[in-house]
C-alpha cells in the first residue's frame, strides 16, 4: 500500500552508494596520479635547517630534476638517500686510520706538526675535509709550529685527539629520524605535482564532496521508507556490518590510513593539498597531514550524525547526544584550536583532557601554556579543572556519558561513524576480564610516565632509576596513543566494534569509570521482571556489557565501562531499561541478586492510606 | 545423592535447575530434545531477521552450565516410570532421578485443516521452526498468516523483513480481539498495515491447496476467496505438551494437572510453564503459556524442590509485547470487550501510535488495570498501585511516577489530564507536581 509513493527511495539510494564508491575511489586514486621533481628550490622551502640542507643536498643529485611518476620509488629514493647518508655519515666524516698516517707522514717530513699539513692531507673541495681539517685544527691548533717533539709523541697526540673528535662525529653529522621524517613529508609535498596539483578544486568535487553527498543520499531516504523505529534487518547477514568481506576490506584500508598517517605521511600528500586552502582560511598557515585527518573525521562524525539523527529519529535521546557529539567535535575539536592558531595562541582542544590528552605535561605544553599570558594561563587551569574537579562532580550526576557519549571525539566517532559496527563487540566473561586489566594498567602507566615528565620538567633531571623519561613518554606515545588508540582503536571498528579504544585502552574512561563505578547516580534500570532474555541489549551493546544478564534478574546495571549510549534501552522489545540518574543509594546490592530488586520505593503506609481519597 | 531431572531446557526448566543450584548440592541433568543450550525461544524472530546470531539468544555462556554443575543431556524421552523413577530415552538409555519437573513447554495448535501439514505451511515455535522457516520462505513472494495473535505479528514482521507481502486472515473483527479492546486493536491493526499487512478480518482458513510440486500454493477462506501464496503461518495460539506425561501415570487434563504448588499427582514429580495446568478449585483452571510465568513458576518450583514448599502466587498480572514498532504493556486486567460495573478512560494521541486505557470499578473508583501503547510504564509503581487498590484520581495525578520513557521524550501526562478533565467536567484534575527521581527515594513527602 506504500510501494507507489516510495519507488524513488532505492534508485537515489542505488545512486548514493554509487556516487560515495566513486567518490572513494577518486580520493584513494588521487595519491597516485601526481609527479614528483626535486628541485633546488623544493629543497630550500623543505629543509629549513640550512646545515641539514648541506649535509644532505650533494647526496641527492642523482634524483635532482627528473620527474618520477612512480610515488613509491620517489620516497623509497629519498628515504633509501637519508638512510644511507646516515649509516655512512661515519665513514665519512671521522679520522680514518689512513688519514691520520697521511698527517704523520707529512710530519715526518717536515719534522713538525703544522696546520698547512692539513690542508695537503685534505685536499678534496667536499664537506668531509673541510669538516676534518676544521676539528682538527681545533683540537691540534696548540700542537701546529711547535719545535722539538719527536714524532711519537705528535702521533700520541693527534690519536688521542682523532678518537674525540670522531666520537662526536654522529653527534655533529647525523640528521635526527624524527627530522628526516619532517623533511621525506615536506620533500614529497613540494616536489608533487602534476593533474591533482593543477585541479584541487575538481578532485576535491568529486571525491570528498562526492562521497559526501553520495552518503546523504544513500542515508536520508531511510527517513522515508517507513515508520520510525528500531531496523537492524539483516546487520548480521550483510558482509559490510557482520565482519565479513566488505568490513575486512574497510578494516584494511583504515588501518593503512592510520599507519600512513601516523608514520608515513608523505603517502597521502594529495589529501593534505585538498584542505590546504580552507586550513589557510582558517588558520593562516595551511594544512598537515593532521588537517586532512581532522577534517575528515569532522565529516564523518556529521555524516554519520545525520544517519544516527535518522536512524533513532523515534528517540530524543539519541537525537539530543548526537548533536552534541556533533557540536563539540565541530567547534571545539576541529574550528577553535585552527582559530587559536590564527590568534596567535596556543592551539588546544577544550573539551580533552589529560589523561587521554596524555602530553598535556609535556614540557612543550607547559612551556607553551605558560609563555601565552592570560589565555594559556587559563587553558592550563581549565585542563587542570576539569579532570579533577569536573570528571568527578558530572559524573556522579549524569555517569560516564556525560563525557564518553555526549562530549568526547574519540565516542564521538564511535557513536556515529562507529555506529554500524557496535554490536561485533566481544560480549564474554573473558573479554571483560581482559578489559579491566588492560584498561587499569594503561591508566597506571599514563599516570607513572607523566609524573616522571613532571619530575623531569621542574628537576630538570632526565632519568629516574635508570629510565630515561623522554623514552617512556615516546613509547607510551608510540603503543598507546598511535597503535593502540589509532590503527587497532579505530582501525578494527569493522572486526572488534567501534569501542575497542574507548573499553580497552583510554585511561581516562577508566577514571571516570571508576567514579561511575563506585560513586554515581547513574544506571540503567531495569523494569521489575520483565526482561524476556532476548539478548538484543546485549548484542547491540557497544562496550560488550552482557545487560542481559544483569535484566534478566531484575538486577540494575551498574557498570565502570557503561558509556550511557542508550542503545539497550532502544532495541530492547519489551522497553525493559532506562538510563536514570538515581541516587547511590540504589545501586544495586549484590548480595540480592536473582530476587526483584524494586529500587524506587514510592509507597510508604501512609501514603497507602493517602491514595485512597 | 538425590538427583533432579528437568524434562525441558526452556525458560521455566533452566530457572527451575538456576534456582535450585543457589539452594542446594542436589545433582541436576536437564534433558531437551530440541538443543543442546537453553536460548530465548521469544528471539527466534531476530536471529530470521538478521539482528542477531543464534548464539546471541544463548542468555548464558556454554560454560556456564559446567561451572555451575548443571548436566545438560540432548535426547528425547519416550517413557516415564514413575514407579521405578526411571526415564527412557530414545537412545535406549535409561536414566534414574529422585525428583522430577515436567517442563516441557507448548504446541503449536493446527485445526485439522485441509493440507495444514504441506511443504510450505508451517507454525513457529521451536528452534527447529525457525530453520523450517528458512527454507519455507525462500522463494515465497505472497504469504498467509491465520490467527492475530502475538507470534502471527511476529511471523508477519519476519516475513516482511524478507519483502515477502503478508496477509493476515484473522477471525475476530479486529486485531487481537480476544484481547484488546476496539482502540487499541486499531492502533496496531493501522500500524501493521502502514508496515503493508493486508488484514482480512472475521475471515477464517477453509483450506489450504498444494501445486504440482505438492507445495503451498494458495489457501482458500471461507468466503471462498483464494489467495495464492508460497507460504502459509499458522498461529491459532498454542496447547501444552503433554504427550510424554499422557502416556505415565501423571494426571493430565488439558495440559499437566499440578495443584498452587505446582505438584503433581505424583509425589516428587511436578510440572511448570507452558505445560502446566494450574487446577483452580473454584473457576476455569489455569494454563499461563507467557515467558514471564514460566519464569515466576520456575522460581517458587526451585524453593518446592530444595525442601522449602511454596505457592505458586503470580502476582499481579502483566504481560508486553511490541508490533512492529509499537510497544505494549499490561498491568493488572483490561477486558477486551465492557464488563458491567467497570470503567474505562481512553486516551490517543491525535498522530502517532500512543494510548493509553485504564480501567477502574464504577463504584469505588479503584483502578483494576492499564493498556498502555508507546508509552513505557514502570513495573514497580504499576504493581503497588494495582496491589493497593489505588484510586483512578490518585493513579491519573501521580502518572508521571510511572512513567518509563528513555530521558528526552516527550512526555503525555498532561495530555492525558487534559483529555480526561474533558470527557469528565465534573471532576478538574491536576496533575501532581514533578517530582524529581530522587525525592522518589524520600518518604517524607506527602501527595497532597
Amino acid at each position: 500500500m506504500h510501494n507507489q509513493n516510495l519507488a524513488w527511495i532505492a534508485p537515489v539510494r542505488k545512486s548514493g552508494l554509487v556516487m560515495l564508491v566513486i567518490g572513494f575511489f577518486v580520493f584513494v586514486g588521487m595519491l597516485f596520479l601526481n609527479q614528483y621533481k626535486l628541485t633546488e628550490q623544493v629543497l630550500s622551502s623543505s629543509i629549513n635547517h640550512s646545515t641539514h640542507r648541506q649535509l644532505i643536498q650533494p647526496h641527492l643529485t642523482q634524483l635532482m630534476n627528473t620527474t618520477v611518476t612512480n610515488k613509491f620509488s620517489f620516497i623509497e629514493g629519498i628515504r633509501n638517500t637519508f638512510n644511507h647518508y646516515n649509516e655512512t655519515v661515519y665513514q665519512r666524516y671521522h679520522l680514518s686510520s689512513t688519514d691520520i698516517e697521511s698527517i704523520l707522514t707529512q710530519v715526518n717530513t717536515m719534522g713538525y706538526y703544522d696546520l698547512n699539513i692539513l690542508t695537503a692531507v685534505f685536499n678534496t673541495q667536499d664537506d668531509y675535509a673541510a669538516y676534518k681539517t676544521k676539528k682538527l685544527s681545533d683540537y691540534t691548533g696548540w700542537l701546529a709550529g711547535q719545535q722539538g717533539k719527536n714524532l711519537a709523541e705528535i702521533s700520541q697526540v693527534i690519536n688521542e685527539k682523532a678518537v674525540e673528535i670522531n666520537a662526536n662525529v654522529l653527534a655533529e653529522k647525523r640528521i635526527d629520524n624524527y627530522a628526516i621524517g619532517q623533511y621525506i613529508y615536506a620533500l614529497v609535498k613540494s616536489s608533487s605535482s602534476g593533474i591533482v596539483s593543477k585541479n584541487t578544486a575538481a578532485f576535491f568535487l568529486f571525491s570528498v564532496v562526492l562521497a559526501t553527498i553520495g552518503a546523504l543520499m544513500y542515508i536520508i531516504p531511510e527517513k522515508f521508507s517507513g515508520p520510525a523505529g528500531i531496523k537492524n534487518n539483516n546487520v548480521f547477514k550483510n558482509s559490510a556490518t557482520n565482519g565479513g568481506l566488505i568490513g575486512m576490506l574497510v578494516m584494511t584500508f583504515l588501518v593503512l590510513v592510520y599507519i600512513a598517517l601516523y608514520f608515513f605521511p608523505e603517502y597521502i600528500v594529495e589529501w593534505v593539498s585538498l584542505v590546504d586552502p580552507l586550513f589557510k582560511a582558517l588558520n593562516g598557515n595551511g594544512a598537515s597531514a593532521w588537517s586532512i585527518y581532522g577534517f575528515i573525521y569532522t565529516l564523518a562524525i556529521v555524516v554519520m550524525g545525520i544517519r544516527m539523527f535518522i536512524k533513532y529519529r523515534h528517540s530524543n535521546y539519541h537525537i539530543a547526544r548526537t548533536g552534541s557529539i556533533i557540536f563539540f567535535q565541530s567547534c571545539f575539536a576541529f574550528l577553535l584550536p585552527e582559530i587559536l592558531i590564527k590568534l596567535n595562541q596556543p592551539s588546544t582542544d577544550l573539551k580533552n583532557m589529560w589523561p587521554l590528552d596524555y602530553d598535556f605535561f609535556d614540557a612543550w605544553n607547559l612551556d607553551s601554556l605558560s609563555s601565552s599570558g592570560d589565555i594559556g594561563m587559563f587553558m592550563l587551569v581549565w585542563g587542570i579543572t576539569l579532570f579533577v574537579l569536573g570528571v568527578p562532580i558530572f559524573t556522579y550526576f549524569f555517569g560516564k556519558r556525560w563525557y564518553c557519549s555526549w562530549v568526547c571525539g574519540c565516542g564521538g566517532l564511535a557513536e556515529t561513524a562507529g555506529d554500524p559496527y557496535r554490536h561485533l563487540s566481544n560480549k564474554s566473561v573473558n573479554a571483560w576480564r581482559l578489559e579491566r586489566v588492560v584498561i587499569h594498567s594503561v591508566l597506571i602507566l599514563c599516570i607513572i610516565m607523566t609524573a616522571t615528565a613532571l619530575y623531569t620538567y621542574f628537576t630538570g633531571v632526565k632519568t629516574i632509576a635508570g629510565i630515561d623519561t623522554y623514552s617512556l613518554r615516546s613509547g607510551y606515545g608510540f603503543f598507546i596513543g598511535a597503535l593502540f588508540s589509532g590503527v587497532i582503536g579505530t582501525g578494527f571498528y569493522p572486526k572488534l566494534g567501534n569501542r575497542v579504544w574507548c573499553r580497552f585502552g583510554c585511561p581516562l574512561a577508566a577514571y571516570i569509570g571508576l567514579i561511575q563505578r563506585y560513586k554515581s547516580r547513574f544506571r540503567i534500570t531495569t523494569n521489575g521482571s520483565q526482561c524476556i532474555s532476548c539478548g538484543n541489549c546485549s548484542t547491540y551493546c557497544e562496550m560488550g556489557i552482557d545487560v542481559r544478564s544483569y535484566a534478566q534478574r531484575g538486577e540494575d546495571i551498574v557498570r565502570a565501562s557503561c558509556v550511557g549510549c542508550g542503545v539497550c534501552s532502544s532495541v530492547c522489545p519489551r522497553g525493559v531499561l532506562k538510563l536514570e540518574n538515581g541516587t547511590t543509594a540504589a545501586v544495586i546490592d549484590h548480595s540480592k541478586k536473582d530476587e526483584i530488586v524494586n529500587i524506587v520505593q514510592i509507597i510508604s503506609a501512609e501514603e497507602g492510606r493517602a491514595k485512597m481519597n | 545423592m538425590s538427583k533432579l531431572v528437568i524434562i525441558g531446557n526452556g525458560i521455566s526448566g533452566v530457572t527451575v535447575a538456576r534456582h535450585v543450584r543457589k539452594l542446594s548440592d542436589m545433582n541436576i541433568l536437564i534433558i531437551s530434545a530440541e538443543t543442546e543450550h537453553f536460548f530465548s525461544r521469544t528471539a527466534l524472530m531476530y536471529v530470521f531477521m538478521g539482528h542477531m546470531k543464534f548464539e546471541h539468544t544463548k542468555p548464558y555462556e556454554d560454560h556456564f552450565w559446567q561451572k555451575n554443575r548443571i548436566d545438560l543431556k540432548q535426547g528425547q524421552i519416550t517413557d516415564i516410570n514413575t514407579d521405578e523413577k526411571i526415564l527412557t530415552l530414545a537412545s535406549g538409555e535409561h536414566i534414574d532421578y529422585s525428583q522430577l519437573v515436567l517442563a516441557t513447554g507448548s504446541q503449536s495448535n493446527k485445526f485439522g485443516w485441509p493440507g495444514q501439514d504441506l511443504p510450505g505451511v508451517q507454525t513457529l515455535f521451536s528452534y527447529q521452526d525457525l530453520e523450517l522457516m528458512e527454507n519455507n520462505s525462500k522463494y515465497a513472494k505472497r504469504a498467509v498468516m491465520v490467527g492475530g495473535g502475538l507470534i502471527g505479528v511476529e511471523m508477519a514482521e519476519m516475513l516482511i523483513s524478507r519483502g515477502i507481502q503478508v496477509t493476515f486472515l484473522v477471525r475476530e473483527d479486529r486485531f487481537w480481539g480476544n484481547i484488546l479492546p476496539h482502540g487499541e486493536a486499531e492502533l496496531v491493526q493501522k500500524h501493521a498495515e502502514h508496515h503493508g499487512i493486508d488484514f482480512r478480518f472475521e475471515t477464517e482458513l477453509k483450506e489450504i491447496t498444494a501445486d504440482v510440486d505438492g507445495r503451498v500454493n494458495a489457501i482458500i477462506t471461507n468466503t471462498g476467496e483464494e489467495i495464492a501464496c508460497g507460504f502459509v503461518g499458522l498461529s491459532v495460539g498454542v496447547h501444552p505438551n503433554i504427550e510424554l506425561a499422557a502416556k505415565s501415570n501423571i494426571a493430565v487434563g488439558r495440559g499437566i494437572l499440578v495443584n498452587d504448588f505446582l505438584e503433581t499427582n505424583i509425589p516428587g514429580v511436578y510440572a511448570a510453564g507452558d505445560c502446566a495446568e494450574i487446577e483452580v478449585v473454584d473457576g476455569r483452571n489455569r494454563i499461563e503459556p507467557l515467558w514471564y510465568t514460566g519464569k515466576m513458576q520456575g522460581e517458587t518450583l526451585a524453593k518446592t524442590i530444595a525442601g522449602k514448599r511454596t505457592q505458586y502466587e503470580r502476582g499481579v498480572w502483566f504481560n508486553s509485547a511490541k508490533f512492529f514498532d509499537v510497544e505494549y504493556q499490561t498491568y493488572g486486567f483490561v477486558s477486551n470487550e465492557p464488563v458491567d460495573g467497570i470503567e474505562s478512560f481512553y486516551w490517543q494521541h491525535a498522530e502517532q501510535n500512543i494510548c493509553i486505557r485504564i480501567t477502574y470499578q464504577h463504584e469505588t473508583q479503584i483502578v483494576t488495570g492499564i493498556n498502555t501503547f508507546g508509552i513505557r510504564m514502570r513495573h514497580n509503581i504499576w504493581q503497588n498501585w494495582l496491589a493497593n487498590n489505588c484510586t483512578l484520581k490518585y493513579v491519573l495525578q501521580n502518572l508521571r511516577d510511572a512513567n518509563f520513557d528513555p530521558e528526552f521524550y516527550r512526555r503525555y501526562e498532561k495530555d492525558i489530564i487534559a483529555a480526561f478533565n474533558q470527557q469528565h467536567p465534573n471532576n478538574q484534575l491536576t496533575l501532581s507536581p514533578l517530582q524529581w527521581l530522587s525525592k522518589r527515594f524520600t518518604k517524607e513527602h506527602t501527595y497532597a
